[in-house]
């Protein structure tokens, strides 16, 4: 685990500069800042159409990518991608299951996402595995990240947002309305299947740096809340995108001040977010409720 | 094999852990709860190591933590069944709680502790002792008994809740004790197969029976016989192949399987879906 202490001096400007000092620690910031950007955004998504698991899973997935090309002597970023966007091939097939029931479908993927971290224990064993390469994979690290790597992430990010905007409306569309945008003859099946790839581009990014197990802090949490705050698209992307920068700014630096690893921070900071904002939508709705001639809640 | 004394207690406790995520698993897949369990087997992995940072034993954490969320995502949710967005909140969160545990726990002490954290996450069904292995097959006995006991209305419950419910059954109640047990089978589990791959054995034998039968009592018992039968072969290979990890062998029998039964399933159903289809054709619908 990367425990790197640093005297905080509590002057920020200062402490900025100490930070930034570290090359590693302003390439995990650049790299934090894109993968903020692309999973606020493709996480919107994912939280709208409910694909909470299966994002989940490709996540998963990532882990045996980066074992096998751990083993295999490639860049981890290879195995990061070939392995998400292998589980996306995979989840597509499962998902068109002849319409059955979302019981079987989910059933599958958890099959899928056990044998793959299955299969990722294999690897790890069979490469003879150092322990904390193990956690690393696991639960992400930002110390190892260089600037090759900030690149091929800046580029996948471009790729991944430009795709996202051209697809954006008729996939919003067919995630609020299926059967209605079916009927005005847009591609569902063909947009699920790009979505998908998308989703696995993202978590291949974001597994890089949170780890496999973690990168739902930054893929559901942020969007998860933005939705809470508002129902409009374009603002609740942006929001959920600011959601996930700050998390990832902030989560980044106190790591880097205190002894406790990033994942914990990050996931900490989102989730803390997201029951900040559960909170304070119950007591203003119990407030609506209570105060006598409140205004009806307006509909959504 | 059975020479070993290691092979006759990974069979020991696997039989029974096995047996116990068959069962219950057949529930998590017909109730499409995999989340949840995904969930709760992921959080026996934070238990496990805040035990161990506080240097009690890891069994504890284990058992009290995922019961302990099984109970608060049955409260939280409608209907004790959780919603996915939810879930994933809080199980991210709790996974970041389970890496501070192991930071924690790695700093405190030093020497080989880091295979504390491999042992919860990947399984050590080889490694359990004599008493181990005993406890470990009690346990998971109780829980089959439990649910056993449970299943005519928690079968009932699942099929149809509406109709349940007003026939006065206690759908609520039993949804959470159902998730009470699936916290007791995670945290078992999770010493045969390890918190990440707990899902295979719930999962697959579930959804492989589903695809076998429609019957509800024929689907549980080939659910818990389909584990088991992983369970046995899994340990089998792992012996024989020495540098296949046994919680690999195991879940990957049991993917094996649920592919096995799908197959069997598209072949039997073929001729049956495409009259289906025909006739769905015929009503206008696509």
């Amino acid at each position: 685990m990367s425990s790197l202490v640093a005297a905080l001096s509590l002057n920020p400007v200062s402490d900025l500069e100490q930070m930034t000092a570290y090359p590693f620690m302003v390439n995990a910031l650049w790299a934090g800042t894109i993968v903020a950007v692309m999973a606020g955004a493709i996480g919107w998504f994912m939280v709208l159409r409910r694909q909470t698991f299966a994002g989940h899973t490709l996540a998963v997935t990532a882990f045996p990518g980066a074992a096998a090309a751990t083993l295999a002597g490639l860049p981890l970023a290879v195995g990061y991608f070939g392995a998400c966007g292998l589980g996306a091939l995979l989840l597509a097939a499962v998902g068109r299951d002849r319409g059955s029931s979302t019981a079987n479908e989910s059933a599958a993927i958890g099959t899928l996402q056990a044998f793959g971290l299955g299969l990722g224990y294999l690897f790890v064993v069979l490469y003879g595995g150092q322990l904390s390469s193990l956690e690393a994979l696991l639960f992400g690290s930002f110390l190892g990240i260089t600037e090759g790597q900030v690149q091929t992430l800046l580029w996948i990010a471009v790729a991944a947002l430009a795709v996202l905007v051209a697809i954006g409306r008729p996939l919003l569309f067919a995630s609020v309305d299926g059967a209605v945008a079916r009927a005005a003859k847009v591609p569902i099946r063909a947009l699920s299947f790009g979505f998908l790839v998308l989703l696995a581009l993202a978590v291949a990014a974001t597994a890089e740096i949170t780890g496999a197990l973690l990168v739902f802090a930054l893929l559901v949490t942020p969007a998860a809340t933005a939705q809470r705050l508002t129902a409009r698209p374009g603002l609740g992307i942006a929001l959920s995108v600011a959601l996930a920068l700050l998390v990832t700014w902030v989560g980044l630096t106190i790591a880097f001040f205190s002894p406790y690893p990033v994942g914990f921070w990050v996931t900490t900071l989102s989730f803390g977010l997201y029951v900040a904002v559960r909170l304070i939508e119950a007591i203003v709705s119990r407030a609506a409720l209570a105060a006598p001639g409140a205004p009806e809640p307006e509909p959504t | 094999m059975f020479a070993h004394e290691f092979m006759r207690h990974a069979f020991l406790a696997g039989t029974f852990v096995a047996l116990a995520c068959g069962l219950i698993g057949y529930f998590v897949v017909l109730r499409a709860q995999v989340f949840a369990g995904d969930a709760l087997s992921h959080v026996a992995f934070t238990g496990a190591l805040a035990a161990a940072a506080a240097g009690v034993d890891i069994r504890l954490g284990l058992f009290v933590v995922t019961v302990g969320v099984a109970v608060g995502m049955g409260m939280l949710g409608r209907r004790a069944r959780p919603d996915d967005v939810v879930i994933g909140s809080v199980f991210a969160w709790i996974l970041g709680l389970g890496v501070l545990f192991l930071s924690i726990f790695t700093a405190g002490s030093s020497g080989s502790n880091g295979t504390a954290a491999v042992r919860v996450l990947f399984g050590s069904i080889l490694g359990l002792s004599a008493a181990d292995a005993r406890l470990a097959a009690v346990i998971a006995a109780i829980a089959v008994v439990g649910l056993l006991a449970l299943s005519r209305p928690l079968l009932f419950a699942t099929l149809d809740p509406d109709v349940a419910r007003g026939l006065g059954v206690p759908v609520r109640a039993i949804g959470i004790a159902f998730l009470v047990l699936l916290g007791l089978v995670a945290a078992e589990g999770t010493q045969a197969v390890g918190a990440l791959m707990l899902l295979g054995l719930l999962a697959a034998p579930g959804a492989a029976a589903r695809l076998l039968t429609y019957r509800p009592w024929w689907g549980l018992a080939l659910s818990g016989a389909i584990a088991v039968g992983a369970m046995w072969l899994g340990l089998v290979l792992s012996y024989e192949i020495s540098s296949l990890p046994a919680s690999t062998a195991i879940v990957g029998v049991a993917a094996l399987a649920y592919v096995a039964a799908g197959a069997f399933d598209l072949l039997r159903g073929d001729g049956r879906r495409i009259r289906g289809e025909l006739a769905q054709a015929g009503r206008g619908g696509l």
